[in-house]
């Protein structure tokens, strides 16, 4: 089972949907991981959508590859991270026209990361879909040291940067693509709550 | 749209002009030119901006949105330019025959419903007849900041082509006019296809224009929220109706060739407003009770708070036994 609902929250926090298929010249879609099953789940519905398609996919381990290629998409890519993908991601985006439909699906990191990319190249936040899929790690910034710690599962968590002790909030960036981490002990240092899970 | 209305003033501030040049440009359309009577520098304003004139008519005081298309950077000169409605109301007639250089009169502040995004890549603008005007001052705005934009005007003939000697003298690639009496069309889909992503589209003329630029941009693909489109309604006549106004405690009569607003500021009733045309929503105004129906032609207001909750006086109507307004 690859879908979570994610608690109610502050409206800081990115509210995510259901892909549908949608008029449009073009549609890149962009996933990682369990993503590609919400892929699979659009091209159920509307399989011609594939033959103006260009998939990214980003595998983190997982084995769909071989499924998303069997939609035949009209170009398919593999990157083996978000990072080695992005060169593409930008290179699509400045050669794209008005009717581009823009599908993300995965984590929260992949999605607000290429969300990011697709409204500098112009195309309105409110008109890109999103979905999550699978893991449900958080993309997280130190408000301290500004570094990104990619993967978050616990509350709070050490800075991958500057080593504090973080407390991971709900408060979003839609420029950075990141959740705000605040240090939990800066009043009283080494007083550290157990790490927690998120959501459990 | 459905945020209530954040000032309830009767329009925007006033400006009293002079009329400094009235400049008939063919058979339908004249420009007429503006300078303040205090000599001071009229305000800047961005392209897209419209101000309301107010027309002393024989006793009666008509108030029409016009569009600003003279050059927003300008503050010594307002130009609206008017097409003669020999079948309106009277307000276009008005201008054309009774409005004379040196005469004086009150315009509103500018007001913008329709402007640029300026984050757009390329604007690509869409005209139909007097529908140029809105464009004339965004096309000033962008010549000064070198930004991207392109033109596409169509005109019933050669000879009631409001600007477009001017438009494809100074802009010969980026102005492209499209004349009904030679079967000539805008080629929409054709346009639509291929612009650089971020491009945002604006339509104004008459509405199905407009509802043709909407639903063949977004069948192909384009974000509703980059595509703008501005139509102003000139208020329908109609039957005579009833109305009480509870707040003020009158009862008044709506003529036939009056909107509910006129009336109900013809009865000394300060009621607000900024366009008239049925597109800011600052006139919204709620019904206490009804009995009958509704003539809505507003753009502002959504279908459940059509069915008898609220009513847009500059351009909705009614019909039927009794309406009554909180005003
Ligand atoms: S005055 Fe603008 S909608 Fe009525």
């Amino acid at each position: 089972m690859s879908k979570f609902q994610f608690p109610e929250s502050i409206k800081s926090r990115p509210v995510y949907g259901t892909l549908e298929p949608r008029p449009g010249k073009a549609h890149l879609m962009i996933a990682d991981a369990e993503g590609a099953e919400a892929i699979l789940d659009l091209a159920a519905q509307d399989a011609s959508l594939m033959a103006h398609a260009h998939i990214i996919y980003i595998p983190k381990g997982t084995d769909f590859g071989d499924k998303l290629r069997a939609l035949n998409p009209a170009q398919y890519y593999e990157g083996p991270s978000y990072d080695a993908s992005v060169q593409r991601l930008r290179h699509v985006l400045a050669n794209a026209h008005q009717g581009l439909q823009v599908y993300l699906t995965g984590t929260e990191g992949l999605m607000g990361q290429a969300q990011n990319e697709a409204m500098q190249a112009g195309i309105p936040h409110t008109s890109i879909q999103t979905e999550h899929r699978g893991s449900v790690a958080r993309r997280m910034q130190c408000v301290h040291c500004k570094g990104i710690t990619e993967d978050v599962m616990t509350d709070p968590f050490v800075c991958s940067h500057c080593g504090l002790n973080l407390f991971v909030r709900d408060h979003y960036s839609r420029r950075l693509a990141a959740y705000q981490g605040v240090c939990i002990d800066a009043e009283d240092p080494g007083n550290v709550p157990e790490p927690k899970e998120l959501y459990t | 749209m459905s945020a209530a209305p954040q000032k309830a003033k009767p329009g925007a501030e006033q400006l009293a002009v002079r009329v400094s040049a009235v400049v008939p440009l063919n058979d339908l359309v004249t420009r007429f030119e503006f300078q303040r009577t205090d000599g001071q520098p009229f305000p800047t304003f961005s392209g897209g901006a419209h101000t309301v004139v107010t027309m002393q008519d024989d006793g009666r005081t008509r108030l029409n949105p016009y569009s600003l298309m003279s050059d927003p950077a300008d503050t010594s000169t307002y130009a609206i330019s008017v097409r003669r409605d020999d079948q309106g109301r009277g307000g276009s007639l008005f201008m054309h025959t009774r409005v004379k250089q040196g005469d004086e009169m009150t315009i509103t502040y500018p007001v913008n419903l329709f402007s640029l995004d300026l984050r757009a890549r390329k604007h690509l603008f869409f005209a139909g007849g007097i529908g140029i005007t809105p464009f004339m001052s965004m096309i000033h705005q962008l010549e000064q900041s070198n930004g991207n934009w392109e033109l596409h005007y169509s005109v019933r003939t050669e000879a009631l082509g409001t600007y477009v000697d001017e438009l494809k003298y100074k802009f010969p690639t980026k102005v492209h006019v499209y004349y009904d009496d030679q079967s000539q069309s805008i080629p929409l889909e054709t346009l639509l296809d291929g612009q650089p992503l971020g491009t945002n589209a604006y339509v104004c003329g008459p509405k199905g224009m407009i509802d043709w630029v909407h639903a063949t941009a977004s069948a192909a693909g384009w974000p509703d929220a980059q595509v703008h489109s501005e139509e102003f309604l000139a208020p329908a006549p109609g039957k005579p109706f009833e109305v009480r106004l509870c707040k003020s405690d009158k009862t008044i009569q709506v003529g036939e060739n009056e909107s509910l607003l006129e009336a109900i500021e013809r009865a000394g009733v300060e009621a607000p407003f900024l366009c008239r045309g049925g597109a800011c929503g600052q006139c919204e105004t709620d019904v206490v009770s009804y009995d009958g129906e509704f003539i809505h032609r507003d753009h502002w207001l959504e279908p459940e708070q059509q069915a008898g909750e609220k009513i847009m006086p500059c351009v909705s109507r009614f019909v039927g036994k009794s309406l009554e307004l909180d005003r």
